[in-house]
C-alpha cells in the first residue's frame, strides 16, 4: 500500500511538475542560412517567450536567458613560438579535439549576476566554462580556465568573430518575449549548428529548450565547392585549362605585332 | 565589391585581388619568374588560410607564365630543348621536395623550415645577384666591355660527361648539371610552395652560362609546366585550390605580365638582374625579420587533418 501511494504521488507531481514551470517557445528567423557570391556575414534572430500558465510559481526576479550556439565540430593545434638560438620557433604545441568550430555564449546578463560559479561551470555558461577537450596523454580532457593554450584558442577564434561572447544581446522585450541576436561572420563554417536557451530566476536554472538551423552553401559557391571535394584531378585539370586559356587570351589580346 | 570564395570559405574584395595579381603579374613579366614568392605571402596577410593560398598560387602562376612564355615564343628567345631537360630533373627533385614536406608537417616543423629556407635561399641568391650586376654595372660604367660569357670562361661544370647542344643558347654542355638544376627548383619548389623562377633564372645565368636573351623564357616555360602540374596535384590531393580566387589572380596576373615582359625589355639586362636581386633579397630581409622579431602573437591555430 504504502508503494502504491508513493506511485500516486510522483503521478501526481509528474502531472502537475511541466504545467507548473516555465515553457520556452522560441523561433528562428531563418533555420537555413544560405551561402552565396555576396554572403558577408549575417545576424540570425532568435525570438520567443516564456509561456506560463495559472499554475506557475510567481518568481522573486525577473527572467534571465542564457543561449549558446555551437557550429560544427573539429580537432585543431595549437601552437606556441619561443625563441631558440636566437630565432622563434613552434616549440610547443596542444590538440583540441572535436571542439566547436563556431561558437556563441549570448545571455541577458554576465553570466555571474543570475548563476553561481558553480552553476556557470555545471551548465557551461559562458566562453570560459564551455568544453573544450584537449588530447593529454591517452585521455582527452579540458584544462584549467586559464591555461594559456586554451586562452589562446578563445582568443584568437574571437578575433575572427568565431568565438563570441555578449552579455547583452539577448533582450526581454515585455517580462516573457525576448529575442536574441546571433552574430555569423562571413567565414561562418558550413555545416549544423545548435541553439541552447536556459531559461533563469531565483539563481536556477527552471527551463531549457533547444533549436538548430544550418549554413549551406548553394548555387554557384556549392558547385565549385562541391566539384573541389568530389571531383578533384576533374576540378584540378579544369583550373590548369582555365589557367592556360586565361594566359592565351592575353597574349593575344596584347598582342602588337 | 566584395565576393565569397568557395573554397577558401571568405568574402574578399575583388578590386584588392585584381590588384595584387596585376603588380605581381608585372614583376614576374618583367623579371621571368613566376611570382608565385610574393603572392603567398600576400594572400595570406589578406587572410587566406596559408594552404589555400599554395595550392591556389600555383594556378596563377601557370597563366601568367604562359602568357609571357608565348610572347618569348614569339620573338624565338626560349630554349625548349633546355626547358625539356631542366624538367626532367625537377620532376624528381618535386617527388623529393614533397616526401621532405609530408615528414616536416609530421614534426610540426614545417613552418620554421619554410621560414628558414626563404631566409637563406632569397638572402643568398639576391645578395649575389645585388653584388654581381653593381660590378657588372661598374664595369659598364668605367667604359671596360662587358662580356658575361667569355669564351674561355669555362668552369668546371663544362667538363662533365653526357655533354648536350643546346641550339638555341649556342650552349654545349653536360645535361647533369642540367638535371642538377632542375632537381633542387623542383625540390626547393615543393617545400616552399614556389616555382623557383627566381632561383632559376641566376642558376641559368651563372652556373650554366646561359645566354641572357634566352633565360627568361625558358624559365618560363620550366614554370608554366611544374605550375600546372602543381594545380592539378593539389586540387587531386588536397581540395585546396580555390578556383573563383584562382580567376581573378589570373586575370589581373596575365594583364600585368604582359606590361611587365615589355617593360623587361626595354631594359639593360645587368639593371634587371640588379632590380629582381633587390626584390628577392627584401623579401629574404622581411622574412629574417619575423624569425629574429618576437612575435606579437605567439600562438597560431592549425586544423588537424582528418587522417592524423
Amino acid at each position: 500500500m504504502r508503494n502504491l501511494g508513493a506511485l500516486i504521488a510522483t503521478l501526481a507531481w509528474l502531472a502537475s511538475g511541466p504545467a507548473a514551470a516555465e515553457r520556452i517557445v522560441s523561433s528562428l528567423s531563418v533555420h537555413q542560412v544560405l551561402i552565396d557570391q555576396s554572403f558577408s556575414g549575417l545576424d540570425l534572430v532568435l525570438f520567443g517567450t516564456v509561456e506560463r500558465d495559472a499554475a506557475t510559481v510567481t518568481r522573486k526576479t525577473p527572467y534571465d536567458l542564457a543561449v549558446t550556439v555551437t557550429g560544427p565540430r573539429q580537432s585543431f593545434v595549437v601552437r606556441r613560438k619561443e625563441r631558440m638560438v636566437g630565432i622563434w620557433v613552434n616549440a610547443d604545441s596542444r590538440s583540441f579535439i572535436e571542439v566547436p568550430t563556431y561558437l556563441a555564449a549570448l545571455a541577458t546578463r554576465p553570466f555571474n549576476t543570475f548563476a553561481s560559479p558553480e552553476l556557470e561551470q555545471r551548465l557551461q555558461l559562458g566562453l570560459r566554462n564551455i568544453l573544450l577537450p584537449q588530447q593529454i596523454g591517452p585521455d582527452l580532457a579540458d584544462v584549467v580556465r586559464d591555461d594559456p593554450f586554451r586562452v589562446a584558442f578563445v582568443r584568437l577564434r574571437a578575433q575572427r568573430g568565431l568565438y563570441v561572447e555578449q552579455t547583452s544581446a539577448v533582450t526581454f522585450l515585455t517580462p516573457q518575449l525576448f529575442r536574441a541576436t546571433i552574430p555569423l561572420p562571413a567565414e561562418v563554417p558550413v555545416g549544423a549548428y545548435e541553439i541552447d536557451i536556459k531559461l533563469f530566476a531565483d539563481g536556477a536554472m527552471i527551463a531549457r529548450s533547444s533549436s538548430a538551423f544550418e549554413v549551406i552553401k548553394v548555387g554557384f559557391e556549392q558547385f565549385v565547392a562541391n566539384s573541389a571535394q568530389h571531383h578533384g584531378l576533374l576540378y584540378g585539370l579544369a583550373t590548369a585549362a582555365m589557367a592556360l586559356m586565361t594566359g592565351w587570351l592575353a597574349s593575344i589580346v596584347f598582342r602588337r605585332d | 565589391m566584395e565576393i565569397y570564395l568557395p573554397v577558401a570559405d571568405l568574402p574578399v574584395n575583388v578590386f584588392l585581388i585584381l590588384g595584387m595579381g596585376l603588380t605581381v603579374g608585372f614583376i614576374s613579366g618583367m623579371f621571368g619568374i613566376g611570382g608565385g614568392f610574393l603572392m603567398t605571402p600576400l594572400l595570406i596577410f589578406v587572410g587566406i588560410q596559408p594552404a589555400v593560398a599554395v595550392a591556389t598560387v600555383a594556378s596563377h602562376v601557370a597563366a601568367s607564365s604562359f602568357s609571357g612564355a608565348i610572347s618569348y615564343w614569339r620573338r624565338r628567345a626560349l630554349d625548349l630543348a633546355l626547358a625539356l631537360m631542366l624538367l626532367i630533373g625537377g620532376t624528381a627533385g618535386t617527388v623529393a621536395g614533397i616526401w621532405l614536406f609530408t615528414k616536416l608537417r609530421e614534426l610540426g616543423q614545417l613552418d620554421i623550415t619554410i621560414g628558414l629556407s626563404y631566409v637563406i635561399l632569397l638572402g643568398s641568391v639576391g645578395g649575389l645577384m645585388v653584388a654581381e650586376s653593381l660590378r657588372s654595372i661598374a664595369r659598364a660604367r668605367s667604359g671596360a666591355k662587358v662580356e658575361l660569357r667569355r669564351p674561355g670562361s669555362h668552369t668546371w661544370v663544362h667538363g662533365l660527361p653526357l655533354k648536350m647542344r643546346f641550339k638555341q643558347s649556342r650552349l654545349y654542355v653536360s645535361a647533369i648539371p642540367v638535371w642538377g638544376v632542375g632537381f633542387i627548383i623542383g625540390f626547393v619548389g615543393a617545400i616552399m610552395g614556389i616555382g623557383g623562377g627566381f632561383m632559376l633564372v641566376p642558376m641559368l645565368i651563372y652556373l650554366l652560362r646561359v645566354p641572357t636573351s634566352v633565360v627568361i623564357g625558358t624559365s618560363m616555360v620550366v614554370t608554366l609546366v611544374t605550375m600546372a602540374f602543381a594545380t592539378v596535384l593539389h586540387a587531386a590531393t588536397n581540395h585546396l585550390v580555390d578556383a573563383v580566387l584562382a580567376l581573378i589572380l589570373m586575370l589581373g596576373g596575365v594583364v600585368g605580365a604582359q606590361f611587365g615582359a615589355r617593360a623587361g625589355q626595354r631594359m639593360p639586362a645587368d639593371r634587371l638582374r640588379l632590380l629582381l636581386g633587390i626584390l628577392v633579397l627584401a623579401v629574404g630581409l622581411r622574412f629574417a625579420y619575423d624569425l629574429v622579431v618576437a612575435p606579437t602573437e605567439r600562438f597560431t591555430i592549425r586544423v588537424m587533418e582528418s587522417g592524423s
